[in-house]
């Protein structure tokens, strides 16, 4: 599942973030913030216009996300794992 | 420089209290430059520690990781790194991390402790993470990373005294370099979890008391309302208070102006005083109260960590016309004076969007506007109710604010797709916990923002607005002239010659000439149609005469001219010096040239068919 998909509040842990085109510098930055294999993550809220952006909690940090960027983090569902 | 000098380089994530920390050991004692040939800011201090050693501080630009993206995160990384051109290798990194956010930070110190440079990190917001119940392990800590941890809290005074005695002593040995490649960077991440593990029991991830804020701040309906409302007391705090104070300035001037002139004699000497000089620095001066209060409240909001929230709520709108959320305040700055608003861009992480907003700030409708708006809407429209609820003169004001906004849109719409570099713009943005704004921190922010208004353009502007004066002024009218003096001048030359440009959009050469004085300040058009329409300084005779001289369409076609009009040159003398590019001069004052131009003809021409 993709981080874009996820439902709001529900539990989930970063499996990977996949490059969207070759040397994705949107990647490696979501890579270097924390976003890599086991990390929990959760869609805290969701922008006011067409849902869009996200709020992502990571870790002990909160990042706005389009949607586009959160399209390259796959996640599975916590509960599932 | 000394040999007791010790070069420190203060380095950290974005949001991690190192600009607080940095105020605090240096206080006033900064000196705010560039970095040559980018707007990146370079920020030094310097202090006497207890031994009376000098620390010369460089608080560089904050930095997510080494892997850079940024021109920001380029000079932090090639400062620490000691192959900056012109800057002197740091003999001591003192890496900030902020204690409540050491999943994300903790990452960053050990990029930094692989340069192979003496580091000493400094936990920063102990007060804050004790309170939340994180409890830190930092002796632990500091054997496992190998670097000389210390607490502080940046936002108490004494809350670097350890910080200040461990830097005072002796350099603490360098850690060896290590290689950089994508194998070992993903190991950071599993470096910082093991850290965690075994230093750091944390409650619970995020703050209560932001995870309450943001469910009313970020809320879909809750939190437009609120952003509204926030908006909207900004705007009335910068016309009760930076409006009159600005006015206050300008008549300050005009008075002084007025008792020197009482003692010097006749002629262009005084003139020159009078208007350009004292007229000049009144109308540069009286920019700054608006610019402080505006920056007072855009720094108030940045640091409670606000700002960020606003950007989040409002993205998705502003990606629409190609910006982002983070364009967002300066555009809204820019309705009161476009030169704060440019100013403020610097928070506007990508290059391309900043541009874009900087190139279309000038077309939200300033305060310098609505006196010739007010002057020609009360000559040309008449007072009666449309749809018998509104009045029609409200109706054109509002339609030429609308006008700016939609011309900034379709500008924005076109820069988008006009720009050759496709690549995705990423918002990407932290959003950080809510703080209490502390007071010195918004003081320096103030003093350094009107110490670049003050040093930067008062030249400029004085100069311009002493040419002004010269053009209007010279050579003077023959004896037994009849007309106006302005007339004979060279200014009177330009208007009619500039009336062969105009024309086809309905100015004659009276109004003509009165854009050249709008070029130094929009608001002296009303003075300079004064001066020709040969009436006194009163608005009421004015708007009559011009009612009685100047046809409709004309009057239209100058109201919309004033929406677009590349004006004033204070706003492209900002533009030059936040974007060091002349080329972005000439095409902001291009692009808005022919648009004037273009929207003009089209109202000229149709009104003057259905009148």
């Amino acid at each position: 599942m993709r981080l874009s998909e996820l439902p709001k509040g529900a539990p989930a842990v970063v499996e990977r973030v996949d490059d969207a085109h070759a040397a994705d510098p949107i990647a490696q930055r979501l890579r270097d913030l924390g976003f890599v294999d086991g990390e929990p993550v959760r869609v805290v809220a969701v922008g006011p216009m067409g849902g869009d952006p996200l709020l992502i909690q990571i870790g002990f940090t909160r990042f706005a996300l389009r949607r586009a960027e959160a399209a390259r983090v796959s996640v599975r569902s916590e509960v599932a794992a | 420089m000394s040999a007791s000098t010790l070069r420190i380089a203060l380095v950290g994530n974005p949001n991690c209290g190192k600009t607080a920390l940095f105020n605090l050991l240096t206080g006033g004692r900064q000196k705010v430059a560039n970095y040559a040939g980018v707007t990146v800011e370079r920020k030094e201090g310097r202090f006497t520690a207890p031994s009376g050693r000098v620390l010369q501080i460089l608080d560089l630009p904050g930095a997510y990781s080494f892997d850079a993206s940024s021109p920001d995160e380029q000079i932090t990384r090639d400062v620490c790194a000691g192959n900056y051109p012109g800057e002197a290798p740091p003999d001591l990194i003192v890496c900030v991390a902020d204690a409540t956010n050491l999943r994300l930070h903790l990452r960053f110190v050990l990029e930094v402790k692989r340069l192979g440079r003496p580091v000493v990190l400094a936990l920063n917001m102990m007060d804050t993470a004790r309170s939340r119940g994180i409890a830190i392990d930092v002796p632990e800590l500091s054997r496992r990373l190998g670097l000389p941890v210390v607490e502080t809290v940046a936002v108490k005074r004494g809350g670097a005294r350890a910080l200040i005695e461990r830097v005072d002593g002796e350099v603490p040995a360098a850690a060896p370099v290590q290689p950089d490649d994508a194998a070992s960077r993903a190991d950071l991440h599993a470096q910082v979890r093991e850290l965690l593990a075994s230093t750091v029991r944390m409650p619970r991830a995020t703050a209560e008391i932001d995870d309450a804020l943001d469910r009313w701040a970020l809320h879909p309906v809750f939190g437009l309302a609120i952003l509204a409302v926030v908006m909207f007391l900004v705007f009335q705090a910068v016309y009760a208070a930076g409006k009159p104070m600005s006015d206050l300035i300008g008549d300050g001037f005009g008075w002084m102006g007025g008792h020197v002139a009482a003692l010097m004699p006749d002629g262009p000497l005084r003139s020159l005083v009078v208007d350009g000089l004292f007229g000049g620095l009144g109308t540069v001066l009286g920019f700054l109260p608006v610019i402080l209060v505006l920056f007072f409240f855009i720094l108030t909001l940045e640091e409670s960590g606000y700002l960020p929230r606003a950007a989040f709520l409002l993205d998705r709108l502003m990606l629409t016309v190609g910006l982002t959320g983070r364009s967002f305040i300066p555009l809204l700055s820019s309705f009161a004076c476009a030169i704060p608003g440019i100013m403020g861009t610097r928070s506007i992480t990508d290059p391309r969007d900043r541009i874009t907003t900087i190139l279309i700030a000038p077309l939200m409708t300033c305060s310098a506007r609505l006196p010739v708006y007010a002057l020609l809407i009360g000559a040309f429209i008449p007072a009666r109710k449309v749809f018998g609820l509104f009045n029609l003169q409200g109706v054109v004001l509002f339609a030429l604010y609308l006008a700016g906004i939609l011309g900034a849109m379709l500008v924005g719409w076109v820069m988008k797709h006009l720009r050759r570099d496709k690549s995705e713009h990423a918002l990407l943005m932290e959003l950080p916990s809510y703080r209490l704004p502390k007071t010195r921190d918004v003081a320096i922010g103030l003093y350094e923002r009107g110490m670049i208004f003050l040093k930067r353009l008062t030249g400029v502007i004085l100069g311009l607005t002493v040419l002004m004066w010269f053009l209007s002024t010279f050579p003077g009218a023959p004896a037994g002239a009849t007309q106006p003096a302005i007339e004979y001048s060279f200014a009177g030359y330009i208007g009619r010659a500039l009336q062969y440009v105009f024309a086809p959009i309905g100015f004659n050469w009276q109004i003509s000439l009165a854009l050249i004085p709008a070029f130094a300040a929009r608001e002296t058009a009303v003075a300079a149609l004064a001066t020709v329409y040969l009436v006194g300084g009163e608005a009421e005779g004015l708007g009559q005469a011009l009612a009685g001289q100047i046809p409709l369409a004309s009057a239209l076609s100058l109201l919309v001219w004033f929406a677009y009009a590349p004006q004033c040159m204070s706003t492209l003398a900002i533009i030059k010096r936040e974007t060091d590019s002349w080329r972005n001069v000439a095409i902001s004052f291009g692009y808005m040239f022919v648009m004037a131009y273009a929207a003009s003809f089209v109202v000229y021409q149709v009104t003057r068919a259905l009148t």
